[in-house]
């Protein structure tokens, strides 16, 4: 069996696993030991893929494996993995233990919340290591579908709303994506070879410049819904409010990340003069999202809400990264990724466990949590400041490259919106400093202080979470090579036009 | 003829015989409730011989044939209805057992079964004719069969009346045709249709008498009653088995004896399948009962359908029979929950699933499965039938008409997810309690599941229908 679908059969064995469990804590324990197993084999992975990079292998794509599946569309099972792949599964396996650790206490329908959150993991594990335009869409809309359930059911607030409108807006998102998809399939033989889902082989055809500038939007928003871009962000802040922990983890921390996955590797390289041809526009729209994501955030006083919007900003500060389209601001764009996985997964987690204890996420009703919780308080003081860009930890090294990057464009219009980016970023410091300041810091209040003190299965969840946000920090040149290298044959083709 | 040409209608006389035997059954055995085992074990013996491979070629001087895509379609329809008696039992047994109206309940619907394979099977518009009225008539029938039930009687009478009017226009269509070519036999008319006025006419009005039973917009206008005023197995039958042969006539229809008027069908077909898509599923978004739901439901299905014929090749031919195969399965599953939910409890609203989940979760995995494949969710099976859909449109550059497609899908997605909300998301102290069904409708549910949960993710199944698709000379 090769090492890369490993990572959609463990899921699905750990799935038939639980299926055949019963007891409250076997659930749990038999969720834990399949994304133990899913952690090793990420790490495993990493260490594979170093490995043969090490032994000189240069290949765009390694670990590759091609079944055919529809010989008469040309559909194949075709994975392979470059080196932002594998950190992706890597910060997904990372994320889905930990979130594991988090929802330890989920006690209504434990079976089917832990059932609903393998299957999503499966889903972006799938995405995460196809190379065929096919399979990575169904295993897209499998990463999708578990959502409405998670929220639907085991959220809060107005969770049957935020469900359908987040399952509605991503499903509409997919349905474009669906279309490119079909787009770059029917031109994949312009150039007289067959017709292919094959990203690689695709990335080889001349596609018609008309094709690409009707397409490449297309499959630019079907991406960047899930990417959270201005103004298709809608669904993420409700979605992320109503999830219950684990969920707005793996959502904020995984799913989102899909969305710049994707421009990156199918709008992007397969349609290169589509991108140039567009890449203003959209950049338009990420610079609003990034701006609007920081003032949002200032004006909300929910938790949940603060970071969603948080997310929004963050998260268009990729696409904004990856629309620059030089080395530079690519490397920062994948490890903002990385990074904003982390530490807002962190952040999540966070507020699920001050949220378990205070039963409100209103930071006017809360205040001098620190002196109650300090480990707790240390966290998220620590999340704070890594959210706001603190160098040390992983936002600094990526809002650092994607701002150098943006600036090694000359023009007018690159330099206004790069300023506006920049300016976003000192937002994010006035809600983060307000928010730990408003509730960690100040007087006791006398309701809060007797809350419990941090159990070690929250401990386990965060602290896996701070450790691979300071490594990132602390080290970013051994992650940026393993992204530099990825990007290559990506950027040539975007420069190259 | 000789008995080896005779046998190459081995499905209709395996019906015949079917028939017979359960009209024998009835009068000599005591025990009616016995009947339903012998419907069912004789259908499933049958369905099984039909998958032995078979020989194609005419009957009656070209009334008749036969190809190994046709059998392969018979053979899917088979399974269905085998599938539908399956979850009829617990219903013919505790609504019509009492009033002793048992074994004429599966020779109905064998009867429509046969009639449909004639149909399939035509070469000649006299058979198609003969085949669709027998399709019907005991569909009428079954549908108000439930004699107490007032709704039942009124879904009876219009199908009846609905159905007459469309057999009107087909056989004025099929008399145009004749006024045109001569003759009545397929590949003559093939030959000699041209491209006229009066050719466009009878083709619109064939096409307008078979649309009535796919229930294309604007011909839909009798599903919504029938489907909910006749028995869940009888909507389920109509729904599945009575549209996927509607569908598969047109299909040959328009590809095999109207070639010549390609250019006006398609366009046809472009505008239709934009409305019936619209209509069914913006009309769906506000029922409340669910039969009336999937009826809605299944009108924007077809729809999606009339995508697959845009492409007028193989792919289009075998995304179209993979799509009904597969949708076969999905409204069984659903029609299966219904029906045993409705069974138990008499409750068909939509309110009515609130909880069940809690209380039925089986019931509740299966009837999410089953929505999922309607709306097109991977890996389940409905999900590839669509994209097969969809990429028999994009393959001719009809990538507006394939957005319009998903932005449909999404459409429906919300009120798919509507009946999944009710039975999973919400919590209710008067939720339908636990309940047992009985062990056939268990088996049809699970295999049709199964079915699902596989048939889309296997390949050769799909590539095994596309291998048989050359329909075109």
């Amino acid at each position: 069996m090769d090492i890369l679908s490993l990572f959609v059969i463990v899921p699905v064995l750990t799935v038939i696993a639980l299926m055949f469990t019963k007891g409250q804590n076997n659930y749990r324990v038999v969720t834990a030991i399949g994304s133990g197993v899913q952690l090793i084999m990420a790490f495993n992975l990493l260490y594979q893929f170093l490995a043969i990079r090490e032994a000189g292998n240069t290949d765009t794509m390694v670990f590759m494996q091609d079944y055919m599946w529809f010989k008469s569309m040309n559909i194949h099972y075709a994975i392979g993995v470059d080196g932002i792949s594998v950190l992706m599964i890597m910060l997904t396996s990372i994320i889905v233990l930990a979130g594991t650790f988090i929802s330890w206490k989920v006690d209504d329908l434990a079976k089917e919340f832990f059932i609903f959150l393998i299957i999503l993991a499966a889903g972006v594990y799938g995405f995460f290591i196809s190379i065929d335009l096919f399979t990575m869409f169904v295993f897209y809309e499998i990463a999708v579908i578990p959502m409405y359930l998670l929220i639907g059911l085991w959220g809060s607030g107005p969770r049957e709303y935020s469900a359908m409108k987040l399952t509605l807006m991503l499903m509409g998102a997919s349905a474009l994506l669906l279309v490119a998809i079909f787009g770059l399939y029917f031109n994949s033989n312009v150039d007289g070879g067959a017709l292919t889902f094959n990203i690689f082989e695709i990335s080889q055809v001349n596609i018609p410049v008309e094709a690409q500038k009707l397409f490449f939007p297309l499959a630019f928003i079907g991406f960047a819904v899930i990417g959270a871009l201005f103004p298709f962000h809608t669904w993420s802040p409700d979605g992320h409010a109503s999830a219950p922990t684990a969920v707005s983890m793996l959502h904020a921390g995984v799913l989102m990340k899909l969305g710049g996955y994707g421009v990156f590797r199918i709008a992007m390289f397969l349609m290169p003069e589509g991108a140039h041809y567009w890449s203003e526009f959209f950049m338009i729209l990420a610079v609003i999202g990034v701006a609007y994501g920081a003032i949002a955030a200032v004006s909300q006083t929910d938790l949940k809400y603060i970071n969603a919007y948080s997310s929004v900003s963050h998260l268009g500060m990729v696409l904004l990264a990856l629309l620059m389209m030089n080395e530079v601001a690519w490397r920062g764009a994948m490890l903002q990724s990385l990074s904003h996985g982390f530490i807002t997964s962190l952040f999540f987690a966070l507020i699920g466990i001050v949220y378990g204890r205070t039963h409100t996420r209103d930071i006017a009703k809360m205040g001098g949590l620190m002196t109650i919780m300090p480990i707790i308080g240390t966290l998220y003081v620590i999340a704070g400041m890594a959210n706001l860009g603190l160098p040390g930890f992983s936002g600094f090294a990526a809002e650092m490259n994607i701002f150098v990057g943006a600036f090694q464009h000359p023009d007018m219009f690159h330099r206004i919106i790069t300023i506006i980016a920049v300016s976003a970023i000192v937002t994010t410091a006035v809600y983060m400093l307000r928010l730990v300041g408003k509730i960690m810091m100040g007087p006791v209040m006398e309701e809060y202080k007797h809350l419990p003190a941090i159990t070690w299965y929250e401990k386990a969840g965060t602290f896996v979470l701070v450790l691979f946000s300071m490594l990132i920090g602390i080290f970013p040149f051994f992650w940026s090579d393993i992204i530099d290298e990825a990007i290559k044959p990506f950027i040539q083709g975007i420069l190259s036009v | 003829m000789n008995l080896d040409t005779f046998l190459l209608m081995r499905h209709e006389i395996g019906l015949t015989i079917i028939v017979l035997l359960l009209l024998l059954a009835d009068i000599f055995m005591e025990d009616k409730k016995k009947v339903n085992t012998v419907a069912v074990a004789l259908f499933a013996i049958y369905t099984a011989i039909g998958f032995v491979p078979m020989d194609s070629g005419e009957l009656f001087g070209g009334m008749f044939s036969t190809t190994p895509l046709i059998v392969a379609f018979k053979n899917i329809l088979n399974v269905g209805v085998l599938l539908i008696l399956m979850i009829s039992v617990s219903w013919v047994n505790k609504k019509m057992l009492p009033i002793n109206k048992v074994s004429e309940y599966y020779v109905l619907m064998v009867s429509s079964l046969l009639g449909m394979f004639f149909m399939i099977s035509a070469g000649n518009f006299l058979m198609l004719y003969i085949g669709l009225e027998l399709a019907t008539l005991p569909v009428a029938a079954l549908a108000s069969y439930d004699m107490f039930n007032r709704k039942s009687s009124e879904a009876g009478i219009k199908l009846i009346l609905s159905a007459a009017l469309s057999s009107g226009i087909l056989l004025f269509g099929i008399s145009i045709t004749y006024a045109i070519t001569g003759s009545m036999y397929f590949d003559i008319i093939a030959g000699n249709m041209g491209l006229s006025y009066l050719g466009i006419l009878g083709m619109v009005m064939v096409f307008a008498g078979i649309a009535f039973k796919v229930s294309l917009v604007p011909f839909h206008f009798w599903t919504a009653d029938v489907y909910e005023g006749a028995p869940t197995p009888v909507t389920s039958f109509l729904s599945v088995i009575s549209k996927g042969a509607a569908v598969f006539v047109l299909m040959i229809l328009l590809f095999k004896v109207f070639p010549d008027m390609k250019g006006i069908w398609i366009n046809l077909l472009y505008g239709l399948s934009i409305l019936t898509m619209f209509v069914g599923n913006l009309f769906a978004l506000r029922q409340t009962n669910l039969q009336r739901f999937m009826a809605f439901s299944s009108i924007a299905q077809a729809g999606f359908i009339l995508l697959g014929f845009l492409s007028v090749d193989e792919l289009a031919v075998s995304s179209i029979v993979y799509f009904i195969a597969i949708y076969i399965l999905s409204n069984i599953v659903v029609f299966g929950a219904i029906q045993a939910v409705g069974l138990a409890s008499g409750k068909y609203e939509m309110d009515d699933y609130t909880g069940l989940y809690r209380t039925n979760p089986k019931i509740s995995i299966v009837l999410m499965l089953g929505l999922f494949s309607l709306a097109g969710i991977p890996p389940i099976a409905g999900f590839f039938g669509k994209f097969f859909l969809y990429s028999a449109a994009a393959s001719q550059g009809y990538y507006m008409l394939v957005f319009i497609a998903v932005v449909n899908v999404t459409i429906s997605l919300y009120y798919y997810l509507k009946v999944i909300r009710a039975s999973w998301l919400r919590k209710s102290d008067d939720s339908i309690p636990y309940f047992e069904s009985d062990s056939f409708l268990k088996a049809g549910v699970l295999i049709a599941t199964v079915g699902l949960l596989i048939l889309g993710v296997a390949s050769p199944y799909y590539e095994y229908i596309y291998s048989l698709s050359n329909i075109f000379n």
